[in-house]
């Protein structure tokens, strides 16, 4: 599938708090870690929104809001991403206003 | 089938907005753990619950009690039980413990006053003023509510004249420790757990272990707010051999609690694994979390023994005096 790359979605996820997967290598020690064992999270997901796809990111709404934010994958993360703060940044932007 | 996320999310936001808690008990529920105590109200140092215990087996009867919805054609009806839900208390009247469910939990707050009290601390406490610290909001996203929240906890906190907070889960611990202080302006209380208090003290160390126990850690305690040693310090202390599951400190494995509001079955499947490290380390399984305990009680449905570490460190207490 291609896409087109588009920094708008990261942006206004970015207007709701903070979210520094920027800083992401894509080694995937954080999807490897991660008690849910779903490929999606939280590396791919991150991706998703970086690369502006954002009817992929809502389509794992459920998902989003199945990480359990216990750290594992951030414990172990060579970037240093704060995985668990950005999984509650788009856990705002999804549910808008409650 | 998991009931709507964002109905659930809303009734949850409704009722700390407006109810203070993200699932609401009566006064007397969350402050029939203090009778007979005679703990003083209020006062410079006090043990704050976030009412944490206490709600274990109301958020226990509200988790089957969706269960049980969603798997009727209810389920599609979540945004008409937010709407009622605003007017009337529905979680509350959808969870319904039995007295000795709740006396199990209230039992952990009683206990840790008792070991305060043994290392020479005479807390106070805020009774019907102590008010869950809002962390499933803070998970849900809920900044601007939690934010309010919090604002109204701070001016408890300053009506009762409150310097050091004594907490005793990590939820709450990590709530008044890490997250208010981004929240609120000038908040500056000293926060720290029973068990940083109790391991921060001289302890005369029980020269024989009398048994060994599986550490479980929280996942809040050990990568939020780095208490690991403690735990370990204090079992020791009392003559408790610890034991290491497969994943335990800072690399622990969750018991699949934070999951349970939403998503029941990954939080089951997540318990069963953790289970499943505990049984194979051996022996009875120690826990700091009311979370944890819950969730990894019901994964283990009886095939081990697993208890709060209050309740170890009380029986050791118990024992040195005979």
């Amino acid at each position: 599938m291609s896409a087109l790359v588009t920094s708008a979605l990261a942006e206004r996820v970015r207007s709701t708090g903070s979210f520094d997967a920027e800083a992401c290598m894509n080694c995937g020690v954080c999807t490897a870690a991660c008690p849910l064992g779903r490929d999606v999270l939280p590396r791919r997901l991150f991706r998703y929104v970086e690369l502006g796809l954002e009817e992929r990111v809502r389509a794992e709404t459920e998902t989003v809001f199945s990480c359990l934010l216990c750290r594992l994958c951030e414990e172990s993360c060579p970037a240093g991403v704060h995985i668990t703060e950005n999984v509650r940044t788009l856990r705002r932007y999804l549910v808008g206003s409650a | 089938m998991a009931l709507p996320a964002r109905d659930v999310i809303g009734i949850l936001a409704d009722n700390l907005r407006l109810r203070g808690s993200v699932l609401p008990i009566s006064a007397k529920n969350a402050t029939r753990w203090t009778r007979g105590l005679g703990l003083p109200r209020g006062g410079e140092t006090v043990v704050y619950t976030g009412q944490m215990y206490q709600l274990i087996p109301y958020i226990e009867g509200l988790v089957r009690a969706e269960q049980r919805l969603a798997e009727t054609r209810l389920a599609r009806l979540t945004g008409l039980g937010r709407r009622v839900n605003r007017l009337v208390n529905v979680s509350a009247f959808m969870a319904r413990p039995s007295p000795a469910e709740r006396a199990e939990f209230d039992r952990v707050p009683r206990t840790v006053v008792q070991l305060l009290r043994d290392a020479g601390i005479e807390p106070g406490c805020l009774y019907e003023d102590d008010l869950y610290a809002g962390t499933l909001a803070h998970d849900l996203g809920l900044d601007e509510i939690v934010a309010s929240h919090a604002r109204r906890v701070q001016e408890i906190f300053r009506r009762h004249g409150v310097r050091t907070v004594i907490t005793i889960d990590p939820h709450t611990t990590s709530m008044l420790r890490s997250v208010y202080p981004r929240l609120l302006e000038g908040y500056d209380l000293e926060v720290k757990s029973y068990l940083e208090v109790l391991a921060a003290r001289d302890g005369d160390a029980i020269p024989q272990l009398t048994r060994s126990v599986v550490l479980h850690d929280s996942c809040v305690f050990a990568r939020y707010e780095d208490v690991v040693e403690e735990p370990r310090r204090l079992l020791e202390r009392a003559g408790y051999g610890v034991v290491e599951p497969e994943q335990h400190g800072r690399l622990t494995w969750c018991c699949g609690g934070p999951a349970e509001a939403l998503h029941p079955d990954v939080a089951a499947k997540v318990a069963e694994d953790r289970v499943g490290q505990l049984r194979r380390a051996g022996g009875e399984c120690v826990t700091m979390c009311p979370i944890c305990l819950v969730n990894l009680r019901k994964a283990a449905n009886g095939t081990v023994q697993i208890r709060d570490i209050s309740d170890y460190l009380s029986a050791a207490a118990v024992d040195a005096e005979r």
